[in-house]
């Protein structure tokens, strides 16, 4: 067996990770969204969030709080449509978020805010954003990843880019003027500007493929730890919430100032293992794309956004700083576990598994060395 | 279909020309280049890879486009 083994098909639930997702699992799997949901599950939310002393890392709450925006994305096929609204799971996501939105508040450094002028909006957050020296999940798999280590990076990825962009876009009504016309700018690019084969979700599905894994979304929810969730979880509530508009914008515009070299970099530690372009297509799209889009994203939709909507100024940079710092802690996570030789993964049913080939690599030419 | 919208460029501070609009880029060899998407960012510091799009060296170097670099609010 393999990894792709282990994975299941779109309707196989996930496993609970503690009281919290274990209730509310069986409620989105059993439960009927037309009778009121036990108060047990608001209850133990109140709980767990009071515990919590440190909610990014916090596996129970991350997977919650991940499924309950999957009943907005229709992300996860099993869960009934009639579940988005439901009083009750909106008011236990208000309590999960309030808690994980406090912790980014209180745990993220934020810099001088720039005046409200796009130009002085756009330095800051590319001063914030600049590339540092120093060991990074690029540079280990540019140089050192092995097959699985490399395998292992595709699935941690996949739980964003099997469905990339669609967080930011929440925001596109809730914005208006020259900010709406950026950001439609960098999703039509993202959406593969008419044509289904160049979305990028779409090329990061040939590159699971490609390396002999599932692209079903969720296949390997259960192996991807909390702060890996934890950085899907804040991009989503920043989009899905119309008050952190502007920490959505500053969110979108830091992944893209940070995008092209680490890509550069990933193309390069596939090319190094083997792989063909179309595993390394995905990562060299993003060298290029994300080289217009930061440009669109800093110029036209933060600093255009924060000229217009002063009073959003702070919340750009908080979305821009909060990105990096749980990005970069899911990232370092993953890098930790490489350079001390386990597996970055949670244990699966049977991680003995990851060991194993891949089960069809077909795309892999001869490996020099 | 905007393909028929006149060129527009902007020069991005620090970085590359940002270029919109029904435009052919033509390489070296005088052949028009695979135009990847609607807006292209071409490479002002030199030092990109993929030439001539920009790839975000210029962050690497810190190409700088300011006439006078100390200078502030004009």
């Amino acid at each position: 067996m393999t990894i792709a083994d282990i994975a299941g098909g779109p309707g196989v639930r996930p496993a609970e990770r503690g009281p919290v997702s274990s209730l509310l699992l069986s409620t989105l799997d059993h439960g009927d969204p037309a009778v009121p949901v036990p108060t047990a599950l608001l209850h133990a939310t109140h709980v767990a969030v009071a515990a919590a002393d440190d909610i990014t890392a916090d596996e129970d709450l991350q997977l919650s709080l991940f499924l309950l925006y999957a009943c907005a994305y229709g992300s996860l096929a099993w869960i009934d449509p009639e579940w988005e609204w439901h009083p009750a799971l909106l008011q236990m996501r208000t309590a999960i978020e309030r808690s994980f939105e406090d912790a980014l508040r209180r745990e993220t450094p934020i810099p001088a805010l720039p005046r409200a002028d796009a130009a002085d909006i756009a330095a800051a957050l590319f001063a914030l954003t600049a590339p540092t020296p120093g060991p990074s999940l690029g540079r280990y798999v540019a140089k050192h990843a092995s097959l699985e280590q490399a395998r292992e990076f595709v699935i941690q990825r996949s739980i964003y880019t099997l469905r990339e962009a669609d967080p930011h876009s929440w925001a596109i009504p809730r914005l208006t003027g020259r900010a709406k016309v950026a950001l439609v700018e960098i999703q039509s690019d993202e959406y593969g500007a008419g044509r289904p084969e160049r979305m990028h979700a779409e090329i990061f599905a040939r590159t699971m493929r490609g390396v002999g894994l599932d692209s079903t979304y969720g296949a390997y929810l259960d192996l991807v730890p909390a702060t890996v969730l934890a950085s899907q979880n804040a991009m989503s509530m920043f989009g899905i919430n119309r008050r952190l508009i502007g920490a959505i914008v500053g969110h979108l515009a830091a992944s893209e100032m940070t995008s092209s070299l680490p890509n550069r970099m990933y193309a390069d530690g596939f090319r190094r293992l083997g792989f063909g372009p179309d595993v390394t297509e995905y990562f060299d799209e993003h060298v290029e794309a994300d080289a217009v889009h930061e440009q669109i994203a800093a110029h036209d939709l933060a600093g255009s956004l924060g000229e217009d909507r002063p009073d959003l100024v702070p919340d750009i940079l908080f979305g821009a700083a909060a990105c990096l710092a749980v990005d970069g802690r899911a990232a370092d996570g993953i890098r930790f576990a490489f350079e001390a030789g386990r597996s970055s993964l949670r244990p699966g049913p049977d991680t003995g598994l990851l060991r194993m080939p891949p089960r069809k690599v077909a795309s892999r030419r001869a490996v020099h060395g | 279909m905007d393909e028929r919208r006149a060129p527009q460029i902007t020069a991005c501070a620090d970085g590359p020309l940002l270029v919109r609009g029904a435009v052919e880029i033509i390489g070296d060899d005088g052949a028009v280049l695979r135009n990847p998407r609607r807006t292209v960012a071409l490479c002002r510091c030199g030092a990109s890879a993929i030439k001539p799009w920009c790839d975000g060296t210029h962050k690497l170097i810190r190409f700088s486009t300011a006439e006078h670099p100390s200078v502030g609010d004009d």
